[in-house]
């Protein structure tokens, strides 16, 4: 006889494209190093925002796997794994990399980095490709968010519409 | 440019009625079972699950059945702001690559002492 207590968790995913742009005033050489090199690529990909970063390695080549194990100030443990798919000198990297927060895992994605030199200087063109995972925030903040945009959803809805609802 | 889920348009196709509108206000207070639902509505149990399939498919709601009883509740899932979750990333990467920027200035700044 089943219960009302078994109920399966709602799974979802967002899919979502993005693209950054940058223009940096030095040779798609020295751009590349930054992401070659693992002590220059820990110091702008792992830290800052005053994240504490556990355990970081990493093995810059095509099969390789990048791990680091981060918090982020009063947040939950969180994970960060890369797998190079593509890398191409100065030109082009592919990656694909899951994150997780708490030991769930709430993303996946692909992601291209292409440079090109712009004058003397490079363009950085990131596009991330990405799966969103099961809307893994805290359940009691996500209720109390939800009632908050029920009631302005349902506010928009009356209040465009002529008969008031 | 946001790519918004196809999740945000069937919710507010789900609010475009004002039953269901009801119908969702009266789970947000706790669940109910299918019959308790139409009650209060004057509907019958037939047009309750009409609006039931539509609040599922847009997430709202999720129902099970229990025995010969239809439970529903309020699915908060639905309702993630997958927006601001896709914002707070999209915005670390921002971040990241300005500080890819600085370093490499620093690293220039130290080169040429």
């Amino acid at each position: 006889m089943t219960t009302s207590l078994q109920r399966k968790p709602a799974l979802s995913i967002t899919h979502h494209t993005f693209v950054i742009e940058r223009i940096y005033p030095h040779p798609p050489a020295r751009v590349f190093n930054a992401f070659a090199d693992p002590r220059l690529k820990r110091r702008w990909f792992a830290e800052g925002d005053g994240v504490s970063v556990g355990e970081y390695s990493a093995d810059f080549r095509v099969g390789g796997h990048d791990f680091m194990r981060f918090a982020f100030p009063g947040g939950p443990a969180m994970t960060n794994e890369t797998i190079y798919f593509d890398i191409v000198p100065d030109r082009r990297l592919i990656f694909a990399y899951y994150m997780t927060a708490g030991d769930v895992r709430i993303s996946a994605s692909l992601a291209t980095v292409e440079l090109s030199s712009q004058g003397t200087g490079t363009r950085l063109v990131f596009t991330e490709q990405g799966a969103y995972l099961d809307g893994n925030d805290d359940v009691a903040q996500r209720e109390q968010g939800s009632r908050k945009l029920l009631s302005g959803s349902a506010k928009i809805i009356l209040q465009s519409s002529p008969q008031g609802g | 440019m946001l790519n918004y889920s196809p999740h945000i348009d069937q919710v507010f196709h789900a609010f475009g009625d004002s039953t269901r509108r009801r119908m969702v206000e009266q789970l947000s207070r706790g669940p109910a079972t299918v019959s308790s639902l139409a009650g209060p509505l004057g509907i019958t149990l037939a047009a309750v699950m009409q609006h039931l399939t539509i609040l599922e498919q847009s997430g709202l709601v999720s129902t099970h059945k229990v025995g010969r009883t239809r439970t529903c509740q309020l699915e908060t899932a639905g309702l993630r702001t997958a927006a601001d979750w896709i914002t707070k990333h999209r915005a670390s990467w921002e971040r990241r690559l300005d500080q890819l920027g600085a370093l490499l200035a620093e690293e220039t700044t130290d080169k040429t002492r």
